[in-house]
């Protein structure tokens, strides 16, 4: 089973996003790995553990940091890494996966795998995009993946516990929601060794793609209600909320 | 091309989800603006399509159609919107929209918006960006646009009617399909309900670990709630997916939401924005939560729920 992860390196939101003209300013914000790129590594390494094979993460070089991101993937359990040297921060959603399935084209995926969206997806999610691009079947909200004899049984999730399973003939790109498996912790010592040792093969970009949208604007929300905030101490704040449930009868 | 919109809406056990009335409301709008009609588009059987307000219904139903298939239903709307060029087609920013949106896009070259909480007679697009985070403005370029609108973002009653709807056969072939729909999956019992419960705790990622998750068990017993959360405290194995809220989870309505280090991102606002009292307790303070909860504190979880647990 060859099976492939398309990963996106993103603009952190733990911090406040610093704007430039009319997006968001890429030269001064730390990226991070997307946090469903987590659960879809997860479930790559899980799938390959069951039957077999290897695993190879590739993504786009958006600030020149991704090997970081690489390391850590390979310490969970992929066996290969791949950057594609986009340097371009800005490379929107269309971009890198039109990159992608480049990339993805000469490395015979049975499946490939994609976490089912970003927190920058403002034009869609890579994956559902790789599928088309590589004429292949997508199916997102992906919660447990099984293989087995070339054809894959997936569950989707809908909402509130509601879902369908699928089978699919492979190839195919699945949009991961959620591991089958929380992901599991590789040890800083591992990580360590695996940056001391492991190879990332570097693929130029090819291919053009774009969004087709221009950026008016991008700012903080504009706000039409805002919380009443309790100050002061921990203390002080957690007497205000119990008077305040005792007063309407919910404490 | 025309300027009419394709409203692609969803269905399931023989009931549309309110973004579909939602989105044929906001098409209304905007084919009035732009010169066009707004055309509701009902894919699969088991439901009748004759209750939107739209300028018309396109009906079309197989028996490869009968339960959500991305594969199928992107066959049939790839060859629908090519046929009719729409200006705009909208879909809901949802489990199913969700799987077909950018893959249109991809597959057609036409731009797509996602996170889209506003449309303008202009077709600018108003989308919710960065966990919520951010608001970003769009403009597609060309003819033609695909909309992916998040819940909740229109008025429900606007995109409510009786029009009547004409069924077609599939415009396209639907045998040799690599996926096929095998069963549903119902939500595991066993477990409390947490959309039945007055009273809920609810945690983030905040939280930190799984042993934390005692604590709010603890502070949740002594205010006769129930322990709920959002999305990555499930994905991380804390708790099990019976308690989870938001778009992917469940919806709830409770008298009390108390939510300790959950942020806000717009996947779980949609699930618990209508709580009748909602106090968030978070350490950043321009958590989007602080928009939507009645109270708030910047605070630490886990110093204000020790000092209520002293208090009651």
């Amino acid at each position: 089973m060859n099976i492939v992860v398309a990963i996106k390196h993103i603009p952190s939101i733990a911090d406040d996003l610093p704007v430039k003209g009319n997006n968001v300013d890429f030269d001064s914000v730390d990226f991070v790995l997307n946090e469903f790129d987590e659960q879809s590594i997860e479930q790559a390494v899980l799938v390959k553990e069951a039957v077999g094979g290897t695993v190879t993460v590739v993504g786009v070089d958006m600030i020149g940091e991704l090997d970081a991101v690489l390391h850590l993937a390979l310490a969970k359990g992929a066996d290969k890494a791949v950057k594609i040297t986009g340097d371009d921060p800005a490379a929107d959603s269309h971009q890198q996966a039109k990159w992608l399935a480049e990339a993805i084209k000469g490395m015979s995926a049975d499946m490939v795998f994609a976490g089912v969206q970003a927190s920058n997806d403002l034009d869609g999610q890579i994956g559902p995009m790789i599928a088309a691009h590589l004429d292949m079947p997508y199916i997102g909200g992906v919660s447990s993946v099984e293989v087995s004899d070339h054809t894959a049984t997936v569950n989707k999730e809908f909402a509130g516990g509601i879902g369908g399973k699928y089978s699919v003939s492979l190839p195919m790109v699945v949009g991961v929601q959620a591991a089958s498996k929380p992901p599991r912790y590789a040890p800083i010592s591992k990580v360590r060794q695996v940056a001391q040792t492991a190879t990332i093969e570097k693929v130029s970009p090819s291919g053009d793609a774009t969004s087709g949208l221009a950026f008016k604007k991008m700012a903080p929300p504009v706000v039409t209600g805002h919380a009443e905030m309790i100050e002061g101490s921990s203390k002080d704040v957690a007497k205000k909320i119990v008077e305040l449930l005792k007063s309407k009868g919910l404490a | 091309m025309s300027n009419d919109i394709l409203v692609i809406t969803e269905h399931m056990d023989g009931k549309f989800s309110d973004v579909s009335f939602e989105m044929v409301g906001k098409a209304k709008e905007l084919a009035s603006a732009l010169g066009g009609r707004a055309v509701a588009v009902v894919v699969g059987g088991g439901v009748s399509s004759n209750v939107f307000a739209s300028d018309s219904t396109i009906h079309i139903d197989d028996a490869a159609l009968s339960q959500f298939n991305p594969e199928a239903y992107g066959k049939v709307i790839e060859a629908l919107v090519k046929e009719k060029s729409p200006r705009l087609v909208m879909f809901g920013w949802t489990a199913t929209g969700m799987d077909l949106a950018a893959w249109l896009s991809a597959k057609l070259g036409v731009p797509c918006a996602a996170y889209v909480k506003n449309i303008g007679a202009d077709l600018t697009m108003s989308c919710q960006a960065y966990g919520g985070k951010m608001s970003a403005d769009v403009s597609p370029e060309g003819d033609m646009a695909i909309a992916a609108c998040l819940a909740g973002s229109f008025p429900v009653e606007a995109g409510q009617g009786s029009t009547a709807a004409t069924s077609i056969a599939s415009p396209v072939a639907l045998d040799g399909l690599k996926i096929k729909f095998v069963e549903a999956i119902k939500p595991a019992g066993g477990d409390v309900d947490i959309t039945a419960q007055a009273k809920l705790v609810s945690i983030g990622r905040g939280i930190g670990s799984k042993d934390n998750v005692e604590l709010a068990e603890e502070l949740a017993g002594k205010l006769g709630a129930t322990v709920s959360s959002s999305r990555p405290v499930v994905d991380a194995g804390w708790l099990p997916r019976t308690r989870q809220v938001g778009k992917s989870g469940l919806k709830v309505k409770p008298k009390l939401y108390l939510m300790l280090g959950i942020s806000g991102a717009p996947e779980h606002l949609e699930g618990m924005k209508s709580a009748e009292l909602i106090i968030a307790i978070n350490t950043d303070k321009k958590a989007p939560i602080f928009n939507v909860a009645h109270y708030g504190a910047t605070a630490d979880l886990f110093e204000v729920a020790e000092a209520m647990l002293e208090l009651l």
